[in-house]
Order: C-alpha cells, then structure tokens, then sequence
C-alpha cells in the first residue's frame, strides 16, 4: 500500500542557529525509516512524468521501488546508468523545478521527496559499498577533456566506461569544477566531489591539473601533437559581472567567484590556510544579486560572523535562487533587501568599503524575461552602512579557448556554439555546461557532458 | 609537484627557483607569469617569468621574500618539490617592430624587465635600460642587462652603486638628452611604474607597465585582480599583465594592492617563528 500522506518527509537538518557558524553539511539526510517511508509515497504511476523532467532521465520510478525493497545498492545503480553524479545531484539539483515538478503526488499535496531519496541512495552506497569498478576494455581512440567541473566529469566517466582513454585538464589545482570552487561545503561536502573523481581515476580517467587549456597548449596542438582524437570542453562559465558603479574597485568588494573561490577551494576560513580573506566578525555584508550563488555567498558571509544582507533589485518572488536556498538563508539571519538596487559604493581615506548607496524600486510592466522590470523610485536614495560587498551578478564566458582557438563559433554572449549533438564548428570538438549556456545548472552541464560523450562515441567508433 | 631544479640565493632577500616544467617552458613568453603554491595549504601566488628554457624543460623565477609564503619557499631545498606551478598566464609582452626602446626596471622587477629588456634586443631593437636598486648590496644581474643594452643607467636610492637617483631621474636625462624612444616599458613596485608614467606623460611616449595585482585563479574566473585602465575595468590575468601606464588609475591599484596588509604581516611574523622554532 502507498504511503498517502500529502506531506514529504521532512529533511533533517542543522539547527539554523547551530549551523550558521558553522561550515558542516545542513541537510543531514534521510535515515533508512524515513527513506523507506518516503520511497512508499511513490505510486509508480504509468507514465512515470518525474523521468521526463530530468535532464539526464533518472529511471526515477524504478529506483524508488528498489528502495522500498530495500534494495538500496540496486537503487544505486539505477540512477547510475544514467547519472555519473548522483551523490553531487541529490544534493545540488533543483529538483522542485524539474522531476519533482511533474510528480503526479505534487498535484494534491506535496510530490515525493526524490532528491532527498536520490541522495539517501547515493550516501548509503558510498558508506557501504567499496568495490572497484572493472575497468573497461580499451578502445583505442584517445579524448581529452576540458574543465573538471559537472560537464567535464560526466563526459569523461561515460566515454571512460566505454573504454575510450580520457584525460581531463583542469587549470586550478584541485579538480571538480565549480563542485569546489563554487558550492560551499555546508551544500556539497568536497569528500563526495573528491569521492566522484576518484570514481573516474579507478576507471582510468587522467586528470591533469594546473592545466590552463589555450594557454600552455592550444586544442589544436592536443589534437594535432597530443595525438587526442576529440575534444570535449567543459570549461564553465568565466569572467565575473560587475555592475560598473563608482566604488566598484575598493578593497571589500569582492565577485562572488572570488569570495567563494577563497573560502571553498581555498579554504581561508580555517586557521592552516595561508590564503587571506577580509576579516568578517561583526562585520557588515551586502550581497548584491538574488541567485544561488549569491545565496552561497551570503550564507558564508554569516558563517564568518558577518550581519548580511541580500540586496536584489526585484522582489521575494521574483529571486532566481531556489526556494529551499532562500528558505535556509532566512532562517540563518540573512537580511533580505528586496526592491533595492546599488549606485554607488562609498570608501574611507584608505580605500575600504564604509557603505553602498542604493535606491528603492518598484516593479512595472514585465519585460523580455518574462519578469515584471524594476523601476527606480525617484528620490529614494539611502546609505546602507556595511564594510564588504560581494558582487553576484552572473558571468560572462572566459575568452581563453575562443581566442586560442582559430575559427571556434560562439554567439553574441560569448558562449560556444554548438548543434544538436554538442558538436561545435570545429570537427571533432564538441562543447557543453556553461560555456555554451551561460551561467546554468549542475544538471544540465551533466545532461550536456553527456551528450558530448555519446556524440564523441558515434563519431570516433564509425 | 614540481621539482626545484635549481636555487641559488642572488641576495639575502632574493632567491632564484629554476622549476622543472616542460609543458609551461614550452609555451612561455617574457610578460606572462606563473602562479605557484608552495604546499597543500599554501595560497596562490602570481609570480612573473624570468627566464625559461625549453629544451631543458625548466622555467626561472626570481623572488623576493616578502611574507609568508615566499618565506615558505625559500625554505624550500634544490631538489624538493613545490606543490603546483602553473602557467604561462597571462599575455605575452608586445615586442615586435619598435626601433628603440628604454626599460625600466626596479629592484626585484629586474628579474622580470630583464627577458622583456632581451626579447626587445632580439627582436632588433635598440635597447636603453634603467635600473634602480635600494643599495649596493641589493643589485641583480647587471651583467645580463649590461649585455643587452646599449646604455645601462644603473641607479641605487642612497648612491652606494652607481649613480645616486631615482630611476624616473635617469630616465628624464636621457628623454632630454634627445633619445626617441617608440616605447618605455616600466616593471617594479606600482608606485615606481606610477611615476615613471608620470614622468613620461608629458613627452606623449607610450608607455608600458607590467601590472602585478592580488590574484588567485588567473584565468579570469575571479576578478579579484581587476584595475580601471582608461575608466574601464579590465583583468590584469586575461587582459594583461601589461597596460598602457598612462591610462592606469594608480591610486586605485595601490590600494587595492594593499587590501591584506595587516593580514599579510601577522601571517609573516607567525611564519617566521614557525621557521625559527624548528631551527630550535
């Protein structure tokens, strides 16, 4: 019989006021009653619409089922035929948007909880299961793969296991992409991203880190001198947003790509890192922007002792971020300045942020996104004493591989052009993630890694 | 890891490094840098090339010891490994096609004016230098630049080695003595390149500075190493290192170079009796 309770099981978390000085995991994960109770929610409905909004098309019924056999490492490995990251996406996805958002449940009541499932899945294999993954027969054809991050390693995992010889070049010294520059721990604990690409190395993926691709080699020298017969790049999105106010290059004024970059992959934040980051405790942060990133960004900024505020030119609910992160971010103190917008940052004598200038908005007609356009209310200007601000504006695709790349396409914004197949103008090059799309999610990079691992497949084995 | 190949200390302060990485010797050109971590927990630091040398597969860097990690580094035995060094970033040094040219370099910047100051002499220029040093006992390689060049204007602030001045002197005597130079490339502390542009503004010389911003990726993704060039922002690790000096807002960049000060002066103190404590 299912479970026909309209409600999820709740996740088990930290306490708000616990974890907000803290840097460990929020979301403490199902235990195996509350996962089997959840997983009996499941109806195992005809049309399973949940598979059709996965971008990678988690076989998401026939996982469930497995669970409520508790068959957990069988459940594993049906969201692994489809998914190289499952432990990473039941954590990070937005799944409310996208399987959970066809769920037939969620018609009347909430839809079944399948990240936090997914993710009870992924754990419970990764703490029980140890074994080594037969390595494929090699095929002969060499690929190389640029960037670590969600694409890069979804590629280069499927091509692996199709017995293709991948290396992977990451340009910083840690691979894993924006899975550990980006996402702080608190979100996506490093040991599973380390976990991930250890997976890969056992199938025996390459990863050459300290690589920065266009610069100490070009692709076509990988191609023409490495003897790499297709390139697959994954190499994110690049250069920080600003919004090229007065004040913007005072010392205090960070790009979220930066503050984060320092406290995830660097670590500045414990006491052995020799990386620097402003001192926070006591301080004042605004977070300029209303995405996922700024809502990473302000999180870390409260974990360091900081009062924050989030400043967003729209309003609650028009924020880009997903709710759950809103959510969290709200019950850990963060100040939510809605309908404000920045003008002008303010310094003292030595080039240090004192405060921002902002003016209110109010909302009109919508325009091209769909979104209602924010108008600036005459006469509204204030001060908003803080002593840091963080800039999460969104990014702009990094130049490098274009301009070293003689004849690579990219569109107006930057971004690589592509076909169908992930193909781009180049042959034998095919491209995915945020370098095709702008600044997107870790799912769809996957989706897209994936499908430039089966198009570089048919390619290479005609 | 990246094997030190060679060490040799120029000066108390300053130490050579002669890395083995041959797919950065390869590629790099005078003008890039490298960004290295001496250790697992160690930061990430820009650093710009000296010398390289492809064959052998090694790349040169001269550092000056200035805080905790360059400590770190110097600490650090021929033989032993770093942990990462990565490179060539950033744009190489436009050096084609100018008939003359006078680099600037100042104290430890020699090390980096001096394959831009060879690179210029290769490429067929006629190539004045100027350099200035603290003291006496703070001069390197006069050799190299005095083999490169056609007139040296060696200079130390308190006149304990060659002539007594500051570069921006030297260099304002040979504008005026009639020298047509198409460019005038400066590289050492921020306020030496400020005011060897300032000095040149006036004659409408073209002028290049080698900028060396706080950085930590270097490949564009944070921003952190950003100036205002010509009221634009622009990325010192994509878009540069190198800049059009006249355009440069240096006020900007010297406070922005600035922004970890205190920081970076407790984390050196904390380092330095960490050394001294294992000497113990």
């Amino acid at each position: 019989m299912p479970n026909m309770s309209l409600k999820k099981n709740e996740m088990p978390s930290q306490e708000p006021n616990v974890r907000n000085k803290n840097f460990l995991e929020v979301a403490l994960g199902y235990t195996e009653e509350q996962a089997l109770d959840e997983a009996a929610r499941c109806l195992n409905c005809k049309n399973h619409p949940c598979v059709s909004g996965c971008p990678v098309q988690v076989k998401i019924p026939e996982f469930i089922k497995k669970i409520t056999e508790k068959d957990y490492e069988g459940a594993y490995q049906v969201i692994h035929e489809t998914s190289s990251l499952p432990a990473v996406c039941g954590r990070v996805c937005p799944q409310e948007t996208q399987c959970e958002s066809k769920c037939i449940r969620g018609i009347k009541g909430e839809p079944v909880g399948i990240g936090r499932l997914e993710r009870f899945v992924a754990d419970w294999h990764n703490a029980n299961v140890q074994e080594a993954p037969a390595k494929p027969t090699p095929n002969g054809h060499k690929v190389a793969v640029i960037g670590s991050g969600p694409s890069g390693l979804t590629c280069a995992g499927d091509l692996a296991k199709n017995g293709y010889d991948v290396t992977v070049f990451e340009a910083l010294h840690l691979a894993g992409g924006v899975l550990v520059y980006g996402i702080p721990e608190f979100r996506l604990p490093k040991a599973i991203v380390q976990k991930e690409v250890d997976g890969l190395k056992a199938l025996g993926v390459k990863v050459e880190t300290n690589m920065v691709i266009g610069r100490v080699v070009s692709i076509d020298e990988l191609m023409s001198e490495y003897g790499f017969e297709a390139v697959f790049i994954g190499s994110g999105a690049g250069l920080p947003m600003f919004m090229h106010i007065p004040g913007e290059n005072l010392c205090g004024v960070y790009s979220a790509n930066e503050f984060l970059t320092r406290i995830n992959l660097m670590k500045a934040y414990k006491d052995g890192s020799d990386t620097p980051i402003m001192p926070l405790q006591g301080k004042k942060v605004a977070v300029v922007g209303g995405g996922n990133v700024a809502m990473d960004a302000a999180r870390c900024s409260k974990r360091l002792g900081a009062d924050v505020y989030v400043v967003y030119r729209r309003g609650m609910e028009e924020l880009p971020a997903r709710h759950e992160e809103v959510e969290h971010a709200i019950e850990e103190g963060i100040v939510f300045k809605t309908l404000n917008n920045p003008v002008k940052i303010n310094g003292d004598e030595k080039g240090y942020v004192s405060s921002m200038t902002c003016v209110e908005m109010e909302l009109g007609e919508p325009d091209a996104s769909g979104r209602r356009r924010p108008i600036e209310k005459v006469g509204s200007e204030h001060d908003l004493p803080v002593d840091c601000v963080i800039m999460s504006l969104g990014t702009t695709p990094n130049p490098l591989i274009k301009n070293t790349t003689p004849g690579l396409e990219v569109n107006r914004k930057g971004g690589i052009v592509v076909n169908e197949a992930g193909l781009t103008s180049h042959q034998n090059v095919y491209a995915g993630g945020d370098a095709v799309t702008g600044a997107a999610t870790v799912i769809l990079a996957m989706g897209a890694g994936k499908l430039g691992a089966k198009s570089i497949d048919e390619a290479l084995s005609k | 890891m990246y094997r030190i190949v060679k060490k040799e200390a120029l000066k108390p302060t300053v130490t050579l490094y002669e890395i083995e990485a041959p797919m950065v010797a390869k590629k790099a050109e005078p003008g890039q840098f490298i960004i290295l971590r001496v250790d697992e927990n160690g930061e990430r630091i820009p650093i710009t090339i000296h010398d390289f040398d492809r064959e052998k597969g090694t790349v040169t860097i001269i550092v000056q010891t200035i805080g905790a990690t360059t400590e770190k580094l110097r600490h650090k035995a021929e033989g032993e490994y770093i942990q990462d060094f990565v490179g060539p970033l950033g744009r190489p040094t436009e050096t084609e096609g100018k008939k003359k040219v006078c680099v600037v370099g100042g104290g430890v910047g020699c090390a980096i004016a001096y394959p831009v100051l060879k690179k210029f002499h290769d490429c067929g220029a006629e190539v004045h230098a100027v350099v200035g040093f603290k003291n006496k006992d703070l001069v390197i390689l006069e050799d190299k630049f005095r083999a490169a060049s056609s007139v040296l204007k060696l200079m130390t602030d308190d006149g304990s080695y060659g002539e007594k001045g500051l570069v921006t002197d030297a260099l304002k005597e040979l504008i005026d003595a009639g020298n047509q130079y198409d460019e005038i490339f400066a590289i050492g502390p921020a306020i030496m390149m400020k005011f060897v542009s300032k000095t040149t503004e006036p004659y409408g010389i073209p002028t290049t500075v080698s900028m060396s911003p706080i950085m930590v990726d270097g490949t564009g993704m944070c921003g952190g190493c950003r100036l205002t060039v010509g009221g634009e922002t622009k990325f010192a690790c994509v878009d540069g290192p190198d800049f059009d000096g006249h355009k440069v807002d240096w006020d900007e960049s010297l406070k922005r170079g600035k922004m970890y000060f205190d920081w970076e002066r407790h984390k050196y103190e904390e380092t330095c009796n960490l050394f001294s404590k294992e000497v113990q």
